[in-house]
């Protein structure tokens, strides 16, 4: 039976053996890690064991020195660009929300909207009803039909965070990468994430990077803990952090 | 599809605008044409092409809007494609007089007479057709913003890299075209015009076409920018300038929407220095100075960048003033331009026209949120009830 090429044909996100270097440091050290359709993942780690520079990988803004990035066991995304990499379905939220900020909130979600691209297609684009809808449906999701109309820059930090979230659901992606969604929420905000993140994970893949462990603890999934680049340990909340290796590198500092 | 595009554009403001530069298109040529010389209202000819120079201005600091104001492309090198379109229509008028050189060639204009030149330079033919020149005043700046941009923007130069090779560009351009065996008149550039679609450059009754056609094309080119600005495409490149790397990850190629804005302006500005070089009668390699593509940065900002109507305004302002200083005070003019650049920069960061709107859009957000307030006091709460 082989194993490895079974999991590789049934996963939505496949890296292998990936080796990042900067200036002879090694950022991410022959890292491998699945992702299957439909699953939501957490990775946790210490500052500097390569969290975000995973993420620059798969989404196309650093290239791997060595190694296999696969999307859909086909789709090598080691040869393609960010906005190559977004059209075919990889939505990311940053660790700083970023969003537009001097445009009301239904516009960051009108042109996060998953329609053509091109130049002369969005000069001439109207909004169509199923537009419309479509955009109606995500405010109420991200629950906040009622501010629709306000600048993106007069929101507060946690509803930025959510119209982030809503701009990468308009994106319709099949993979969501999610860098540090509650940092500096409030408890109840976190919750309500929590809750919001496990319904989007019910239509798609979700990887949520997260330090928060009360968080993780709450969403309740697979866990893997990176330290210097590669994976330390991987399984349930509570057999990773009762793992010596992770209470040593990690939880323990 | 293309109705909407335009209609959108449409917006109270430039409609206002539009119908007050068409009204002046109109109304300066007919006190100048109609009215007796030693009449009141009378605008004398000189005025008049100084005014209408100021509307080249407003439409060049109306292309770096375009580019600066809403895809935060600060370009310090407009000033050369403007000048690219004043040399396209320099050329085509140089072909129209003829024999009535000085030399009296029919074929080669005087400066290649003088150069001991046997034959016109390939890249000459075809300016003596006016439609070929008016094709070349688009294509020649629009042809250097694509090759620039194409090379710029796919290799992601950014911010104040991509300023200063805006400024080499003009630069380099600059030292080209002083050499005389560049074939465009070197130091002396082009100029002793006499004819212009067979009528004469300097009569009145041409004076007055050029103005109303400067007019005119500021009014279209206003109208354009502001339906690309108000389409989803400007909301794309509002966001390139305020979040570049969120729209890529959206999915966007930031390269391909730089690439037209930077081209469509360049373009404009081509238009803008056709109609300067007739009513200025002298196009040179003075215009592709670095300090004139500074200037136009001062112009945008003083207006007001990111507004379109801005840059029109702060363009006829501050070349207004110009002309007033020069004449009156000569030797203070640029302390008097470096203390404005100074002034607007700390005290009117948004220009003019962005303070005015900032301070309208507040208090329309202040008085939304007294009206939410007073609600808020005319509907006691549960807790209130309750009590």
């Amino acid at each position: 039976m082989n194993t490895i090429s079974e999991t590789r044909k049934k996963s939505l996100l496949y890296l292998d053996n990936v080796c990042v270097a900067f200036d002879g440091f090694k950022a991410i050290n022959s890292l491998s890690f699945v992702v299957e359709p439909g699953e939501l993942r957490a990775v946790i780690g210490p500052n500097g064991a390569g969290k975000t520079t995973m993420m620059d990988i798969i989404t196309g803004k650093t290239r791997p020195d060595t190694g296999t990035v696969l999307f859909e066991d086909t789709i090598d995304l080691t040869k393609k660009d960010e906005a190559d990499i977004a059209q075919l379905g990889i939505g990311r939220k940053f660790q700083k929300p970023t969003v537009f900020e001097s445009h009301t909130v239904w516009d960051n979600l009108e042109l996060a909207l998953n329609r053509s691209r091109g130049v002369f297609a969005t000069l001439f684009y109207t909004l169509s009803p199923e537009d419309k809808a479509r955009i109606e449906e995500i405010l109420e999701t991200i629950r906040m039909t009622h501010r629709k109309d306000e600048y993106a820059a007069n929101l507060s930090h946690g509803q930025k965070q959510w119209l982030e979230i809503g701009m990468l659901l308009a994106q319709e992606p099949k993979l969501l990468l999610v860098d540090e969604p509650v940092a500096g929420m409030t408890d109840a905000e976190t919750a309500e994430t929590a809750v919001l993140l496990k319904e989007i994970a019910k239509t798609r893949s979700v990887v949520v990077v997260e330090h928060d462990m009360g968080f993780i603890r709450e969403l309740g999934v697979k866990v893997t803990c990176l330290a210097e680049g590669s994976v330390l340990a991987e399984g349930s909340i509570d057999f990773v952090s009762n793992d010596p290796k992770v209470i040593e590198n990690y939880l323990g500092r | 599809m293309i109705s909407g595009f335009v209609f959108r554009a449409l917006e109270g403001r430039i409609v206002a605008a539009v119908g007050i530069l068409l009204a002046i298109g109109i109304l300066v040529p007919a006190l100048n044409l109609l009215t007796p010389a030693d009449s009141a209202i009378h605008i004398p000819t000189y005025a008049m092409s100084l005014f209408g120079k100021y509307l080249c201005y407003a439409l060049l600091a109306l292309a770096l809007d375009l580019v600066w104001g809403y895809c935060g492309i600060l370009s310090l090198g407009h000033g050369a494609f403007f000048a690219l379109g004043g040399y396209a229509m320099g050329m085509y008028l140089m072909r129209q007089i003829g024999s009535r050189g000085v030399y009296g060639n029919p074929i080669l204009p005087d400066f290649m007479v003088f150069l001991n030149w046997k034959e016109l330079p390939w890249f000459w033919h075809g300016f003596d057709w006016f439609v070929f020149a008016m094709v070349m005043v688009l294509v020649v700046p629009g042809l250097l913003a694509f090759v620039f941009g194409w090379f710029a923007f796919r290799s992601r130069v950014n911010g104040v890299y991509l300023s200063i090779i805006t400024q080499a560009m003009t630069y380099a351009l600059l030292l080209a075209f002083f050499r005389n065996d560049m074939g465009f008149g070197g130091n002396n550039g082009l100029t002793d015009f006499k004819d212009i679609l067979g009528f004469s450059v300097q009569a009145d009754g041409t004076r007055a076409v050029l103005f109303f056609m400067s007019a005119l094309m500021l009014s279209l080119c206003l109208i354009l920018a502001s339906a690309i600005v108000r389409s989803k495409f400007g909301k794309v490149l509002v966001g390139v300038r305020d979040a570049e790397s969120r729209v890529r990850f959206l999915g966007f190629r930031v390269e391909n929407i730089k690439l037209f804005t930077f081209v469509v302006s360049a373009m404009m500005a081509g238009i803008a220095g056709a109609l300067f070089v007739p009513q200025v009668g002298i196009i040179n390699p003075g215009e592709f100075a670095p300090a004139n593509s500074i200037e136009v940065v001062v112009w945008t900002a003083v207006g007001g960048r990111g507004t379109l109507i801005g840059p029109i305004i702060g363009a006829i302002l501050v070349n207004g003033g110009k002309s007033f200083f020069t004449g009156a005070f000569p030797e203070i003019w640029l302390f008097a331009l470096g203390a404005l650049f100074i002034c607007v920069t700390l005290f009117l960061p948004r220009g003019i026209v962005g303070t005015i709107q900032h301070g309208f859009r507040s208090r329309k957000a202040y008085k939304a949120a007294a009206e939410a307030e007073k609600g808020r006091d005319a509907q006691p709460s549960v807790a209130q009830a309750a009590e």
